[in-house]
């Protein structure tokens, strides 16, 4: 536990759920991000294709900003090889999709609203993490 | 307009939120998920604060008529555990622990130009694509 943070992870969190509700609240919608990218694919209304961009524009600029104040925060760290983020990022694309939903649609807003499907689908995703993990850290020896 | 500007705003205020709770370090993500190795319990205090400001939001706003911008509410109302369900997020946290990224943080880093979250991310969209290809064009 060396590298245990409470503090800023609490106050990160916090942010992450004034974000969620501001979007609740003004635009009446769920922050869910794979629900609001993957929706710039679904949908055809402008009003509903502009917001969506609008709300990744500013996930992308925000990370650009954080980078300059602190780069650290965005150390990668992991001995992962090209193939397995390739891997890694369909998987979660592919999943969250037909899942409806992510860490934040079904781990945040879902458990806050006490949703069924997103209790679930959090106790599943968090499991099949932990059994990754395990299998690639104590098995694999770390390294994908 | 003014629900894109909103949108915009709390999109910075979401990578703001991910980067300062370290959500944004898959290693960091991955010492979470590994709880036979050196533990890192940070990330619970990740989710905990996300739910400790949006439940009283969301109670607040159940009593409201239509969100601010005057548009409805529009939030799901499925309540089944079917096995798309099921068998997306057992793929999605499969994802997550290779590659310690989950969509936000992705899109985040991509924006941070980590060449890892690039990587990821362009997967990622790929399998948002493919996912619509398979179930919503038929």
């Amino acid at each position: 536990m060396d590298n245990f943070t409470p503090i800023s992870s609490g106050l990160g969190g916090m942010l992450i759920g004034l974000s969620a509700g501001l979007i609740l609240l003004y635009n009446g919608r769920i922050a869910g991000i794979s629900g609001i990218v993957g929706g710039l694919l679904t949908n055809r209304q402008a009003r509903e294709l502009l917001w969506r961009a609008a709300f990744l524009l500013g996930l992308l600029g925000g990370g650009l900003i954080a980078s300059s104040i602190a780069p650290d925060a965005f150390a990668f760290e992991l001995d992962r090889s090209t193939p397995a983020l390739i891997a890694a990022g369909l998987l979660v694309g592919f999943g969250t999709r037909l899942g409806n939903g992510c860490t934040s649609g079904h781990g945040v807003c879902g458990i806050s609203r006490l949703s069924r499907r997103s209790i679930v689908a959090t106790a599943i995703f968090m499991s099949a993490g932990i059994l990754t993990v395990y299998i690639i850290n104590h098995i694999l020896g770390g390294a994908l | 307009m003014r629900p894109a500007l909103v949108a915009f705003i709390a999109g910075l205020l979401f990578a703001f939120g991910l980067a300062l709770a370290g959500m944004t370090q898959p290693a960091k993500v991955v010492a979470f998920l590994d709880l036979s190795g050196d533990w890192d319990p940070s990330l619970a205090f990740v989710m905990g604060g996300a739910i400790l400001v949006y439940m009283p939001i969301f109670r607040f706003a159940k009593r409201m008529q239509a969100a601010w911008s005057g548009q409805a509410f529009s939030l799901p109302t499925r309540n089944d555990l079917d096995p798309r369900l099921i068998a997306g997020a057992a793929l999605f946290g499969i994802g997550w622990g290779v590659g310690g990224y989950c969509p936000g943080p992705g899109f985040t880093a991509s924006g941070a130009l980590s060449s890892h979250a690039l990587t990821f991310t362009a997967a990622l969209i790929t399998g948002f694509v493919a996912h619509t290809l398979v179930f919503s064009r038929r």
